[in-house]
């Protein structure tokens, strides 16, 4: 019963396969399988956009005393199809100095990579759009494609503010591109496949209660901490939101943005977070993995999207409990304190591979950790770039 | 079947924004070529995965669409170009340019229809990331190791000469 | 007529020779250093192809190599330009004409 329910979706798939291709030539099984998952995904991950969307409003708003939206049906659960009505009837707004081309292709240019970067990601059990032999890979290779359409919307406004948010979009985003792939390259060396569904299989299993989660060690606690931490910077969220902070240089690149196009970059930062959060849960969280051994009957699937939503619950309580850094705090903090704990985490999951099984292996690696985290993090506080701001000029 | 169909695609998409890199009839702003590099890279790219290297398909990307040429963007951001005016383009060293390029492709040409390439065999390699890994780290253990090296010098010399006060 | 080494070899004469005569007719150095950059892409995907017909991987390891070359080039030739571009405030060819920076 569990087996069947768990398998509940690629058995209609593979049904709907069968009923279709009584209908058109055999030659076409392979493209109707891959248009039937590639459907399911783009409306799955679009649902919970809305969801997570209406989540955001009303989370932030009760953790500044506030309702959140709640006009709008029931408890104010059709918010986003208000928002999406509102956004498809508004005026596009164009600038007259604006490249138009390079500003319509923009919006275009950051969604298809993020839904092409979901391609990869193993949902449940058997459950992935294509198992790529180099998936990791590709997914940071179409992930470069963000920055390249953070730069055609900054460019392309003539706006200065527009201009200044790229440049400091892009310098984060190179900045903690590093610290990301270096922490997903432990994952690698230990499970020894770039291919993400091998990365989840590793991890399947338990010894006695603990599931062999790559985060319920030394090296990965270390490594998933560093990824979450690069992942909220490369999807501009908060604390890292600078590029694009209203109160400084109002929304950054997206400031001439306005009506469906300005949806679509909603859409696509969000796509992007649900991508990355997704791959965190791949590397360190187990994937579709049951997180204990008596659980394990609740299909797989709903673990994955469990542990997403708690994923994108946490970066909602990040953005409304942290304040925002500055420039050169963001960037003291990504090349004085990540970059180094990346390399010395790499280090400690070289050592764990190598020393034998037990205690000592344990309590090396910690302590390896645990001594990079306090001395990077002493020496960035004692040069002040992360202390409390000085004001030099006005009192 | 379709992989010809998606060569023929790839490689004429391949050209076309090659050739709008360097001439582009509406603008000769660098930021248009850079655009269009991209595109060319990405196609180039495509062609990779026609030829089974899957690896170096997603390494293209990785660092042509991602890191280079953000790099350029960014440079041209830094530099504040105007778009580049119109100069008078000179006739001697446009036909000179166009005559030599025009004959060394000739000469490419008229060699690729000379060689005896044979009857190319059914190919069954497979550019996979183990087998690439594999010899990358045996026989080319040497040269993976001077390239890494060179990466560093390159750091540090980009670092350097990009200082503001360079004496 | 399936599509065989000679057709990829055909693809990247033509890029290189798209590559030169950009580094040839054009007078901006950014659009100079792109046709340097196109020549390289032409050389692998001549390096791809013979790798793939011949059945040999040491091709594929070459591609690795000039990628990783072809990145550091450009690191240090943009780092070149902007340094150039302070000093001279221009990145055209035909206005660096003297030897002194």
């Amino acid at each position: 019963m569990a087996e069947k329910l768990d398998q509940i979706f690629v058995q209609a798939k593979h049904e709907l396969v069968r009923w279709l291709l009584c209908h058109v030539p055999g030659a076409w099984a392979e493209v109707l399988s891959a248009l039937l998952s590639i459907a399911t995904l783009l409306v799955a991950f679009a649902a919970l956009f809305a969801l997570t969307t209406l989540l955001e409003r009303k989370g932030l708003g009760r953790i500044q005393n506030r309702y959140g939206p709640n006009r709008v049906g029931p408890f104010g659960l059709l918010q986003p199809v208000a928002d999406g009505i509102k956004a498809l009837t508004k005026e596009d707004v164009v600038p007259r100095a604006a490249d138009q081309v390079v500003h319509f292709i923009a919006p275009l240019v950051l969604v298809v990579p993020v839904f092409l970067a979901l391609a990869v990601l193993p949902v449940g059990r058997n459950m992935v759009v294509v198992d790529l032999d180099a998936g990791l890979l590709f997914f940071f290779a179409v992930g470069a494609a963000t920055e390249l359409s953070v730069f055609m919307a900054g460019w392309s406004s003539r706006n200065k503010y527009s201009l200044l948010g790229a440049m400091r979009a892009i310098a984060q985003m190179i900045s903690y591109e590093v610290p990301l792939i270096l922490s997903a390259v432990t994952v690698v060396m230990m499970a020894g496949s770039l291919s993400t569904v091998r990365i989840v299989e590793v991890q399947a299993g338990f010894s006695g209660w603990l599931p062999h989660w790559h985060v319920l060690t030394p090296w990965g606690l270390a490594g998933f901490l560093l990824f979450l931490i690069a992942a909220a910077a490369e999807a501009n969220r908060c604390p890292f939101d600078l590029p694009e902070g209203e109160s400084e240089i109002i929304a950054g690149y997206y400031i001439e943005y306005s009506g469906f196009k300005f949806a679509l970059f909603f859409l696509g930062e969000y796509i992007g977070l649900f991508a990355v959060s997704g791959l965190a849960i791949t590397l360190f969280l187990g994937g579709w993995t049951a997180p204990l051994p008596f659980v394990q009957w609740v299909p797989s699937y709903v673990w994955f999207f469990l542990k997403l939503l708690s994923l994108i619950a946490f970066f909602i309580w990040v953005r409304g409990t942290l304040p925002r850094l500055r420039m050169d705090q963001l960037m003291s903090f990504a090349w004085k304190f990540m970059l180094p704990l990346s390399l010395i985490n790499l280090l400690a999951a070289g050592l764990w591979r190598f020393l034998p099984e037990g205690l000592t292996r344990w309590a090396f690696c910690s302590l390896l950790l645990a001594a990079a985290y306090i001395g990077l993090g002493r020496s960035l506080v004692q040069r002040r770039n992360l202390g409390r701001r000085t004001y030099r000029f006005a009192e | 079947m379709t992989a010809d169909l998606l060569f023929y695609l790839f490689a004429a998409c391949t050209l076309v924004c090659g050739f709008l890199v360097i001439a582009n009839p509406f603008s000769l702003n660098p930021v248009t070529s850079a655009m269009f590099l991209v595109l060319t890279m990405v196609f180039l790219a495509g062609l990779f995965v026609l030829l089974h290297a899957f690896f170096l398909a997603a390494i293209q990307v990785l660092v042509y669409a991602g890191a280079v040429m953000v790099l350029f963007l960014f440079v041209i951001m830094l530099l504040d170009l105007k778009a580049e005016e119109r100069r008078r383009l000179k006739v001697f060293g446009i036909t000179t340019g166009l005559i030599a390029v025009g004959a060394i492709l000739f000469i490419f040409l008229n060699t690729l229809a000379q060689a005896p390439l044979g009857a190319s065999t059914t190919p069954e390699l497979e550019g996979t990331t183990m087998a690439l890994g594999k010899l990358l780290f045996t026989r080319y253990l040497l040269p993976f190791e001077v390239v890494s090296v060179l990466l560093l010098v390159a750091m540090i010399g980009a670092i350097f000469l990009s200082k503001k006060e360079l004496k | 007529m399936s599509v065989g080494l000679q057709h990829y070899l055909v693809v990247s004469a033509v890029l290189f020779s798209l590559g030169l005569l950009g580094v040839i007719l054009r007078r901006n150095l950014l659009v100079i250093y792109m046709g340097l950059e196109m020549m390289l892409n032409a050389a692998n995907l001549a390096l791809v192809a013979f790798s793939r017909f011949t059945n040999n991987l040491d091709g594929q390891v070459f591609v690795f190599f000039v990628i990783t070359v072809a990145a550091a080039e450009v690191a240090v030739g943009l780092a070149l330009i902007v340094a150039l571009y302070r000093r001279r405030q221009t990145v055209h060819a035909e206005d660096l004409t003297c030897m002194k920076l």
